[in-house]
């Protein structure tokens, strides 16, 4: 083997292998999606990502903050290989992001294995607050089952007797079906289960929905589908006839292709941008000067994510090596969150307020979501007596 | 039996030049402090044993097979699916991976091979979608969502497939095995009658050879050490789901064994690599890779039919002419 | 019941009839140029997506549609000058290639100029709601016009094929290419203007996808997949082929999806079956695909010579 051959070599995986090791810093690696329709999410809570960052001067008790970014193309084998790669080659110290439950079940391992904390943005499927729950796990978002249960009270409260599911056919459109079945008192007259991500076309079961006459439609589609759902909702003319619940489905970043179809219809969240607290109130006007647009819930939570992050590097002062502080301090959650008040539940998850939200249009003529009512209270999910952890 | 002189050739000189670089690659990713370029030089070894086998039946065998990622989702699945009920024994996961891909690709190759053409390149197609589905189907393993494997296929003390190198050692020693099996068998006279019946078919039937069984055997050769593959790609990713075996895989497979040479003995090996070394670096560059991808593809397929492999011979008939 | 079973009829109808638009092109381009062109689910795609652009200029779905037709087509004869000319003497493989490296360019292409997150083409009023088909029962008014351009195009390509001077020759190249040559008749030509009409055909079935499922990038590569399943057992070539095995395509789709889950529940709990019924009517498809294969190689109506 001669010299310029090994010298080439060596080289080109030296590209590949990526930056060298530089002065210490607080490596935050970023997954979500960035490619295919769902992209939006991602951008989405990469932009509150970055206000969070801008919010805290760049720095996280005095030491710089580096963010890196991977798409995951909404695949788990990617989305795994990516926060592998985060792990090995960029060696950070906090993973986060996370749209899907399925993405996110997948890359957990990992995550576990090296002693990284990771801290959802979004999904929050059951294991992990459940039988897998985990001392490198937390949660800023919510378990996938909270939202639809309060959905379910929220029909009883409106005298709702009959209804029928629609989700799609993954881990948490699994968990919400679970979870509106768990607190609602009348009948499900029919539940329907979709290929996900790729089918998109509803006609077979919403013709069943028609045929089936319940008092209302609860569905779970979110990202891009949602808009689809509902225009074929609004085609079939079943407005009419049976009135549309959702949770994730209708949000600041659907709604602009939803428009007028989504006047009126109501969801559950556990953020809404109305919430009366400083912090939401500094957020959302920030993030509209910044970007021009509403944030959702999705830019909400990850906000929230960062600021959690920001809590426990401050509380260690910095000593990024000292994983029992930083658990500590990140199960104290001692950040000002812009859903007010923030805990955690002995499984890392959080105990928090769910709101019931419509459709409306407001005097300047822009359509957007509104609080109407409190569902529940200080809400703790179903799973945590599943979860061993204790602290 | 074998032929020194294709083995000497600049191709495969070249390919035993890379075979021995990524032998030393574990102690230069020491040397960078960069573990994570063997994993990502795991995942290409396994892909290139899966290039190999679809090498035997494409490149040899003529036999465009549509589907062949069927067969790292099947291998992949007996492993996660033994793993999940508790049997990590590598002895019994392993063999088993290998016995059911053969078990599936004699029941679809025994129907596929009454068609020729791109009727047979639809009906593998059709099979493989059959067969994610099934994966997709699979609600106690997890359907769409995929399973995780939480230990590795245990082989006792002999070997830790949890180190990373070890696990490396493994990938690159079956790759060589995959090659060098590979290799025999197109030497051998049942690949003279494989590669006969690739540019004859009627003629070699005229001889009197049941071409039919020996296309088969070959069908059912190539899903064996895609399972292998497939089980390997499962230890790998301590994951597995059906978008292992979508169709855009089997065609990411064929790309590979063009793009490296079809039917030469070290073509699955450069076209592996090259493959997502250049998926890898591009999407390093820019988001929109792809652009930049497909079109490299096109040129790839228009002019430099004979791969990578030819690219080297080429060279060295310029330098010595 | 029975007031479901007809609704489920006309949803299978209508996603037959959007398979069809697409299988036809698919079908001619392959039959007469013996191409297997992948990059067909591409036109289908770009045709949303330059409908949807247009709609948004006019303000006028209708006037957005007329104008995406021809430009598609413009783009689908550009496309054929400067790459699949070049395929057509090459073998399958080779093609199957190219064609998958069309797909990721355009794909990415459309990710650069439109931006990742899709399109909507919003329907105008008088589309946008339902009609009663019969007493009490009611169908998106928009579906029913899919189900009747889908009847209208396949009139129009009957008429084509069985009654015009070009439509001689495309039977004559479907089943012998070298005849057409021997006509004295410039081949390219009419290759090019094949692929332009098949172009135009997948921007027509996009455009009226795109109001349901909205333009997305990569919306063609799982509507292709079905294409080539519908002219594999329609037969390569033959356009007839194409229409029955579309409609029979849909209407399992469709009944697999609508009946399915109550037809395990005789066998499966309730959340089981409800699971398990999307991947199993998916696999129906494949599964005719596979059977008619084996049993009938050349599938249903195999283009005569051949």
């Amino acid at each position: 083997m001669n010299k310029t051959t090994l010298l080439c070599f060596t080289a080109a995986l030296a590209l590949m292998a990526g930056p060298a090791l530089g002065q210490v810093k607080v490596k935050i690696g970023f997954v979500n999606t960035f490619s295919g329709p769902n992209a939006t999410i991602g951008n989405d809570m990469r932009d509150a990502f970055e206000l969070a960052l801008d919010h805290l001067g760049r720095k996280m008790g005095g030491v710089d903050v580096e963010a890196i970014y991977e798409d995951d193309q909404q695949k788990p084998d990617v989305g795994k290989q990516k926060t592998e790669k985060l792990i090995q080659s960029d060696k950070v110290n906090f993973l986060t992001g996370y749209i899907w439950s399925n993405v996110l079940l997948a890359s957990v391992k990992s995550a576990i294995d090296s002693q990284t904390f990771l801290i959802s943005g979004n999904a929050g499927p059951s294991q992990l607050a459940g039988e897998l729950c985990n001392p490198y796990f937390f949660s800023a978002s919510w378990q996938n089952d909270q939202t639809p249960m309060a959905m379910g009270e929220a029909l009883n409260q409106r005298g709702i007797k009959k209804i029928f599911i629609m989700a799609p056919n993954y881990a948490a459109g699994k968990d919400m079906a679970a979870g509106v079945k768990s607190t609602f008192k009348g009948e499900v007259v029919g539940e329907e289960y979709t290929k996900w991500p790729d089918q998109l076309d509803f006609s077979a079961e919403l013709s069943k929905v028609r045929a089936a006459r319940p008092d209302a439609l609860f569905v779970f589609y979110p990202g891009a589908a949602g808009v689809q759902i509902l225009n074929q909702y609004i085609q079939a003319g079943l407005k009419a006839q049976v009135p549309f619940y959702s949770a994730y489905t209708i949000d600041a970043i659907t709604l602009p292709l939803q428009k007028d179809n989504a006047l009126g219809a109501l969801g559950t969240q556990s953020w809404v941008n109305d919430l009366q607290n400083d912090a939401n109130k500094k957020f959302v006007a920030d993030f509209r000067k910044k970007y021009n647009r509403m944030p959702s819930f999705y830019a909400a939570q990850q906000y929230d994510a960062v600021m959690l992050i920001d809590s426990a590097v401050r509380s260690v002062k910095g000593a990024l090596g000292d994983k029992d502080g930083i658990r500590a301090a990140l199960r104290k959650a001692d950040f000002k969150s812009v859903r007010g008040e923030f805990k955690f539940n002995q499984n890392h998850f959080p105990i928090q307020n769910f709101y019931l939200q419509e459709t409306v249009r407001e005097a300047s003529g822009e359509l957007n979501l509104k609080t109407i009512a409190t569902v529940f209270k200080d809400h703790k999910d179903l799973h945590q007596p599943k979860c061993q952890m204790k602290w | 039996m074998m032929r020194p002189a294709s083995l000497s050739s600049p191709s495969n000189l070249a390919a035993a030049l890379i075979l021995v670089l990524l032998a030393l690659l574990p102690l230069f990713a020491e040397l960078l402090a960069s573990p994570f370029l063997v994993t990502l030089f795991t995942r290409m070894l396994i892909y290139a044993i899966a290039a190999t086998s679809l090498n035997l039946i494409l490149g040899y065998g003529g036999m465009v097979s549509f589907g062949h990622a069927m067969y790292i989702g099947i291998g992949g699945y007996v492993v996660g699916i033994m793993a999940s009920h508790g049997v990590h024994a590598g002895w019994l996961q392993w063999p088993l991976a290998i016995a059911i891909s053969a078990l599936f690709a004699l029941v679809i190759g025994a129907l596929c091979l009454r068609t020729r053409g791109v009727y047979f390149i639809m009906i593998t197609l059709a099979f493989a979608q059959m067969v994610y589905f099934m994966g997709v189907g699979l609600e106690e393993y997890g359907g769409d969502d995929g399973l995780t494997i939480y230990n590795r296929s245990s082989f006792g003390s002999l070997l830790n497939l949890s180190d990373k190198r070890v696990f490396y050692y493994v990938c690159l020693a079956l790759l060589v095995g995959a090659l060098y099996l590979v290799h025999r068998l197109v030497q051998s006279r049942f690949g003279m009658v494989l590669r006969g019946s690739k540019s004859n078919d009627r003629r070699m039937q005229a001889i009197g050879f049941p071409t039919y069984r020996y296309r088969l055997t070959g069908f059912v050769i190539a899903g064996m050490i895609c399972g292998l593959s497939g089980a390997l790609m499962a230890n790998h990713n301590e994951f597995v789901s059906p978008a292992m075996m979508h169709w855009v895989q089997s065609g990411d497979l064929i790309v590979m064994v063009v793009l490296g040479g079809m039917g030469t003995a070290a073509g699955p090996l450069f076209g592996a690599l090259a493959f997502l070394l250049v998926e890898y670096l591009l999407s390093r560059i820019t988001e929109y890779w792809q652009i930049i991808f497909g079109p490299l593809l096109i040129l790839v397929v228009l002019f430099a039919r004979g791969g990578i492999g030819s690219l080297f011979d080429m060279l060295e008939g310029r330098r010595r002419g | 019941m029975t007031i479901l079973i007809l609704e489920q009829s006309l949803n299978g109808l209508q996603l037959g009839l959007l398979l069809f638009l697409l299988a036809a092109g698919l079908t001619l381009v392959f039959g007469i140029m013996d191409l297997v062109n992948l990059a067909h689910g591409s036109m289908y795609m770009i045709g949303a997506f330059l409908a949807a652009t247009f709609a948004g200029w006019t303000d006028s779905f209708i006037l957005g549609a007329l104008l995406a037709l021809p430009a598609t087509l413009l783009v689908g004869i550009v496309t054929e000058m400067i790459c699949l000319r070049t395929l057509y003497p090459r073998d399958h493989l080779d093609q199957v290639l190219a064609t998958f490296g069309l797909i990721l360019f355009f794909n990415e292409a459309v990710r650069l100029i439109w931006g990742p997150a899709g399109m909507s083409l919003p329907l105008p009023q008088f589309l946008s709601t339902s009609v009663e088909i019969l007493p009490d029962v009611r169908y998106p008014t928009y579906r029913l016009s899919i189900i009747g351009v889908g009847l209208a195009v396949a009139v129009f390509l009957y008429v084509l094929v069985q009654r015009t001077r070009l439509g001689m020759l495309i039977r004559a190249g479907a089943s012998n290419r070298e005849m057409i040559g021997a006509l004295g008749i410039d081949i390219k030509l009419l290759y090019t203007l094949v692929f332009g009409l098949g172009a135009a055909l997948a921007a027509l079935a996009g455009l009226m996808a795109a109001p349901i499922l909205t333009a997305q990038i990569g919306m063609g590569e799982n509507i292709l997949i079905l294409s080539f399943v519908v002219i594999v057992i329609g037969g390569i070539g033959s356009i007839r082929g194409a229409f029955v095995a579309a409609l029979i395509v849909g209407m399992i789709d469709t009944v697999g999806r609508a009946f399915l889950p109550e037809l395990l529940r005789l066998f499966l709990d309730r959340a089981a079956a409800a699971t398990a019924a999307p991947a199993i009517s998916s696999m129906l498809i494949y599964m005719l695909m596979a059977a008619i294969l084996v049993l009938r190689p050349q599938g249903l109506f195999p283009a005569p010579g051949k």
